[in-house]
C-alpha cells in the first residue's frame, strides 16, 4: 500500500523560497505566474493492507516528524 | 558544575563548546553520542550547533526523535539546565521544550557574521552575568533564522519576560536595521517557562576567548558555572 503526502505551509506563512522561483519564472519570460508556493512531496510504501489502519498510521507520522504543524499542513492519499 | 553536550550526526559545534565550557568549569565536559539511551548525572546538557542528519527534512526534525531527546526531556524537565544553540534551538523547539519554529532566513542567505545582541532580561543562569540592556557582540552562521509563532504565544513570552535575547544595532536599537533574518520581534533566544532552557541562535561559544577576537561569550559560561556550582 502506498501513501502520498503532501506538505505544504499553512495560509499566512510567509513563502520566500516560493517568491524566488516566481521571480525567476519571470526571468525566463513566464507571464501571468501570480503566486508560487512550494512544498514537499512524501512518498511512503507500507507493509499495512487495510487502508484505514494505513491512514491513521500515516497520520500520526505526519503529526510526530513529517510535518511540523505549527507552520504546516498536510495532505495524504493512500493507494491501495 | 557537570556539564555535557549531546552529538548528533552532522553536529559541528559540539567541540567548540566543549572548550568554552572546559575554560569556565576547567572541568572535562562529556561528550554524548545521540544513541546512548542513559545520562550521568548533569547540571548543565548543551545541545550544539551544526547540520544534524544534514538538515534532511527539517532541520533539527530528526535529531529531535534521536534515543538520547528522550531522556534530555526528562532532564529538562526535572529542571535540569538545557542550552540550545542554533541548531540546538531548532532540536528544542523541535521536540517542543520551547514554542514556535526557526524558518528560512528573510534574505533567503546564509548568514555568517557577528552580530549585537540586546540583553533582555538577566533574570536566568544563561544571561545573570550580563547587564540587563547590555549590548554584546556574538556570531551568528545559519540559514534557518527566522523566528516566529503565534502572536498569544509572543505575547506570553513577552509578558513572562521569557525573550533572552533581541538582535539590535550598534547602540542596542530594536528595528529592521538590526534584525539579520527576520525574526519576529527581533527575537535571538528564548526561555521556557521554568527559566532551565534556553534556545539562541547565536553562538556564545564562538566568542568566548580573546584570541577569537571577543570574549562576550564568556560570561554565560561563567554564569553558568556560578548558578550551578554543587
Amino acid at each position: 500500500m502506498k501513501a502520498k503526502i503532501h506538505v505544504t505551509f499553512k495560509e499566512g506563512v510567509l513563502d520566500p523560497q516560493g517568491k524566488a522561483v516566481r521571480n525567476a519564472l519571470g526571468s525566463l519570460g513566464f507571464e501571468g505566474v501570480d503566486s508560487v508556493r512550494q512544498g514537499k512531496f512524501i512518498e511512503l510504501d507500507l507493509q499495512e493492507t487495510n487502508a484505514e489502519k494505513a491512514r491513521g498510521s500515516v497520520e500520526e507520522m505526519c503529526e510526530q516528524l513529517l510535518a511540523n504543524t505549527v507552520i504546516e499542513n498536510y495532505a495524504i492519499e493512500i493507494i491501495e | 558544575m557537570k556539564a555535557a553536550v549531546i552529538v548528533f550526526p552532522g553536529s559541528n559545534c559540539d567541540r567548540d563548546v566543549q572548550v568554552s565550557i572546559e575554560q569556565s568549569t576547567g572541568k572535562p565536559c562529556a561528550m554524548i553520542w545521540h544513541k546512548e539511551t542513559e545520562l550521568p548525572d548533569l547540571d548543565l546538557i548543551v545541545i550544539p550547533g551544526g547540520f544534524s542528519y544534514g538538515d534532511y527534512l527539517r532541520s533539527g526534525a530528526i535529531a529531535a526523535h534521536s534515543p538520547i531527546m528522550r531522556e534530555v526531556k526528562a532532564r529538562a524537565d526535572s529542571g535540569v539546565a538545557v542550552l540550545g544553540i542554533c541548531n540546538g534551538f531548532h532540536v528544542l523547539t523541535e521536540t517542543q521544550l520551547l514554542p514556535g519554529i526557526l524558518m528560512r532566513n528573510a534574505g533567503l542567505k546564509f548568514i555568517c557574521r557577528d552580530v549585537d545582541l540586546r540583553v533582555e532580561t538577566t533574570n536566568s543562569m544563561f544571561t545573570q552575568s550580563y547587564a540587563k540592556d547590555q549590548v554584546i557582540c556574538i556570531p551568528i552562521a545559519h540559514n534557518d533564522g527566522n523566528y516566529m509563532t503565534d502572536a498569544d504565544t509572543l505575547k506570553m513570552l513577552e509578558d513572562e519576560d521569557r525573550i533572552a535575547f533581541r538582535y539590535c544595532d550598534a547602540a542596542g536599537g530594536i528595528g529592521e536595521a538590526g534584525n539579520p533574518n527576520g525574526s519576529m520581534a527581533n527575537i535571538a533566544g528564548i526561555l521556557n517557562r521554568r527559566r532551565n532552557i534556553l534556545g539562541m541562535m547565536p553562538h556564545p561559544e564562538r566568542l568566548a576567548d580573546q584570541l577569537l577576537g571577543g570574549i562576550d561569550g564568556r560570561p554565560m559560561f561563567d554564569g553558568l558555572v556560578e548558578a550551578l556550582a554543587a
